[in-house]
């Protein structure tokens, strides 16, 4: 007979059920993203004004962490390197679309080739990181085995072993600063070329055979068809795959971790290995400049994520 | 409030623990090497330890080095042993400054340690206090191939002009002078740290690593130069920026590479890599400015006290058993190291009764430029020290860059 009650028996939370049940599921997880991402942000942000070696009292120092980096070389490095991840790695955009438009074909064991194209965006960053440091080993690594099959012939030293000796040394791929940031790059690419790749191939799925067959009827085919049929179809993807590159070049850290360290000297540091040298590392705990170099990475982050969300935005819109 | 409820939960907690060994005390130790070597002599040290002090309950922590490293600034503050192993010099800096750690002066003048390890008194100083006692070091210096200089006809070098010529005797027979892997940094700032010393002495790595002189002192701009002789008249191995120091021992195994500034740990990858006692040996970093005091690279590794302990007395007892000479003998002799105090016995191993030679008629002990430095400064420096290694014309630049360093550090 409940609902004969006058309304004024009802309880609040009755009264007020639709307005509070979404609350309520939301909650854990608006608790948790507080706690984990909101709050810590903000510490971050005023850890930035303080010296602070963990130990001893923060000391108030303003903007002085800011000044510094503006005057510390090793900033510009890094920033410059992360300009440069960020330009290189949207290659994995154009490639991926390319493999995934290879891929997409009926061949028998078709399913097979696509998994083996997928494998290295299965594998953890480290091992890809670990492998391609032994690839570009200029003793043992694969590149150093075709530089000496080249250039360098086999002699016996003066103790009997057998030696090598090169009218041009192998390249140090890791180990010279000119290299090291692109061979660093150049590994990271596969994994992330087969992580484009994956998308495209989901796209394309969703491509209107229709449509193909309408721009056929009209004459279109080869590059034609590609861009102005296949591509703006495919548009959700490409959004995706841009996103989690942008994503991906920023906060490469496991890479260069694995594989130089931020050396040599230095040369391949990017801001978020930057700030875990100076803040976290064996020869840092200056959580004041890590944090103010975190803060700085944060904001090149925002931009290209407001960025990405407004995109969204007027997507829902018009959709 | 709640550090009283929490206090009070962990005595329950310890009293329920403890009601079968009512009368037994507690000591928590940390210490810091799994290596098969070093984690056996402690143990070794332990035992006794124990078998002395049936009454006290040891627990015993071991972590890896790199993990120790950043972990004990953690436990320090949130949980602290009661005694945990780490090194001197500046290094032992930041938490002395803390307040982390336990001075242990009464310690020193009771078990009669400033005369037994007056040598190495300096370097557990901070403040005027002293704060750890050492268990072992090493000594530094040049590793060669005896095979290879035998054949060459070349003595061990005691002068600059004798170290080059040898070189350029070796660079004629197609050996490169010298291996070194630099990846990790450490090792260029040995070499550094040599050349300094015999071109300026003791006084000026000190005062350098202290933040005393600047970079581009004239001094250190000559020891720069030095290293740039050496670079292009000896030569390094190419490509040590991208090996790690046990890599580098694969040209010198292979007998492409003859010598090797080093420090004693090294000897167990020579020997694990093929080589013999009879293949390898040990000379004195040679003279370079006539007439300067041979100072030497020796490194200690200590224990301390940290302030938070629970069983002061208990970890006191045990820092003045591991300094007792018998102990301190025995672990060496494990581990293949130097004993601190001056009346344990020396191993017989050839190395290490050179080594002992050698640090025993030292002007002075260097901790090593990354022990001696602040972390900081340290970093940069080693990473400047790299640069130049790779293309010496960036000298000035180096030293440029390091002093601008140093000006932040040490403000």
């Amino acid at each position: 007979m409940a609902y004969a009650d006058p309304p004024s028996r009802k309880s609040w939370i009755a009264r007020n059920r639709l307005s509070i049940a979404p609350w309520l599921f939301l909650s854990p997880a608006l608790i948790f993203f507080a706690i984990y991402v909101v709050i810590p942000i903000f510490q971050s942000l005023s850890i930035s004004l303080y010296e602070w070696n963990g130990l001893s009292d923060a000391v108030y120092v303003g903007f002085r962490n800011y000044v510094d980096l503006w005057d510390d070389p090793k900033f510009w490095i890094s920033l410059k390197n992360n300009v440069i991840w960020l330009v290189l790695y949207m290659l994995a955009v154009p490639l991926g679309l390319a493999v995934a438009l290879f891929l997409n074909q009926t061949v028998p064991g078709m399913r097979f080739y696509k998994s083996m194209f997928f494998f290295p965006f299965v594998i953890s960053q480290v091992v890809v990181g670990l492998i391609f440091g032994w690839f570009y080993n200029p003793d043992f690594g694969i590149v150093g085995a075709i530089w000496k099959s080249i250039y360098c012939e086999e002699v016996i030293n003066i103790v009997g072993n057998v030696s090598v000796r090169c009218s041009r040394t192998p390249p140090d791929i890791l180990g010279d600063p000119r290299f090291a940031t692109y061979g660093i790059i150049f590994a990271g690419l596969w994994p992330q070329v087969a992580y484009c790749m994956i998308l495209y191939l989901t796209g394309l799925n969703n491509v209107s055979s229709e449509q193909i067959e309408a721009g056929r009827l009209d004459g279109a085919k080869g590059w034609r068809m590609l861009r102005h049929v296949v591509l703006p179809q495919l548009w959700p993807a490409t959004f995706l795959a841009v996103v989690v590159t942008v994503i991906g070049a920023l906060r490469s850290f496991d890479m260069i971790a694995i594989m130089t360290q931020g050396g040599p000297f230095g040369s391949t540091n990017v801001l978020s290995y930057y700030m875990f040298e100076t803040a976290l590392s064996e020869y840092g705990f200056r959580y004041g400049y890590g944090s103010a170099i975190a803060t700085v990475l944060f904001f090149i982050m925002l931009i290209f994520i407001s960025f990405f969300l407004w995109q969204m935005y007027k997507e829902e819109r018009r959709g | 409030m709640f550090h009283k409820s929490k206090a009070a939960l962990a005595a329950f907690a310890a009293s329920t623990i403890l009601a079968t060994s009512a009368f037994a005390s507690e000591l928590v130790i940390n210490f810091d090497d799994l290596n098969p070597g070093p984690k056996k002599g402690f143990e070794d040290a332990v035992e006794a330890f124990k078998a002395a002090n049936p009454d006290i309950n040891v627990t015993v922590n071991i972590n890896d080095r790199e993990a120790h490293k950043t972990a004990i600034r953690n436990f320090l503050s949130a949980d602290p042993p009661d005694v945990t192993s780490w090194y001197p010099g500046n290094r032992m800096g930041p938490f002395v400054d803390a307040g982390l750690f336990e001075p242990i002066d009464d310690l020193w003048a009771a078990e009669g340690l400033d005369k037994d390890m007056a040598a190495i008194q300096p370097t557990m100083t901070r403040n005027g206090k002293i704060w750890g006692v050492p268990y072992s070091y090493y000594q530094w210096g040049i590793y060669y191939r005896k095979d290879i200089f035998d054949k060459l006809g070349l003595d061990e070098p005691t002068t600059w002009d004798g170290l080059l010529s040898a070189c350029g005797t070796l660079r004629d027979a197609g050996v490169t002078p010298f291996t070194i892997g630099t990846k990790f940094l450490w090792t260029a700032a040995g070499v550094f740290d040599y050349i300094n010393l015999r071109t300026n002495g003791y006084e000026v790595h000190n005062d350098l690593t202290a933040g005393k002189i600047k970079y581009t002192d004239p001094r250190i701009v000559k020891t720069m130069e030095n290293w740039a002789q050496m670079i292009d008249e000896c030569g390094f191995v190419e490509n040590h920026t991208s090996m790690s120091w046990q890599d580098a021992i694969a040209p010198f195994a292979n007998g492409d590479a003859a010598m090797y500034v080093m420090g004693n740990f090294s000897v167990d990858g020579y020997k694990n890599a093929g080589l013999t006692n009879d293949q390898i040996d040990y000379f004195q970093f040679p003279e370079i400015t006539p007439g300067i005091p041979m100072a030497e690279e020796a490194p200690a590794d200590a224990f301390f006290i940290p302030s938070g302990a629970k069983n002061k007395d208990e970890a006191r007892k045990f820092l003045a058993f591991i300094a007792q000479p018998e102990i301190q003998s025995k672990w060496n002799e494990t581990i293949g190291q130097l004993p601190p105090n001056s009346r344990a016995t020396v191993s017989d191993d050839k190395f290490i009764q050179e080594g002992f030679a050698v640090v025993s008629n030292a002007a002075g002990l260097a901790q090593f430029y990354d022990r001696d430095a602040p972390a900081e400064m340290a970093k940069a420096g080693m990473e400047g020290f790299q640069k130049f290694m790779v293309d010496t014309s960036t000298m000035m630049e180096v030293l440029e860059e390091l002093d601008r360093v140093q000006a932040e550090v040490y403000k």
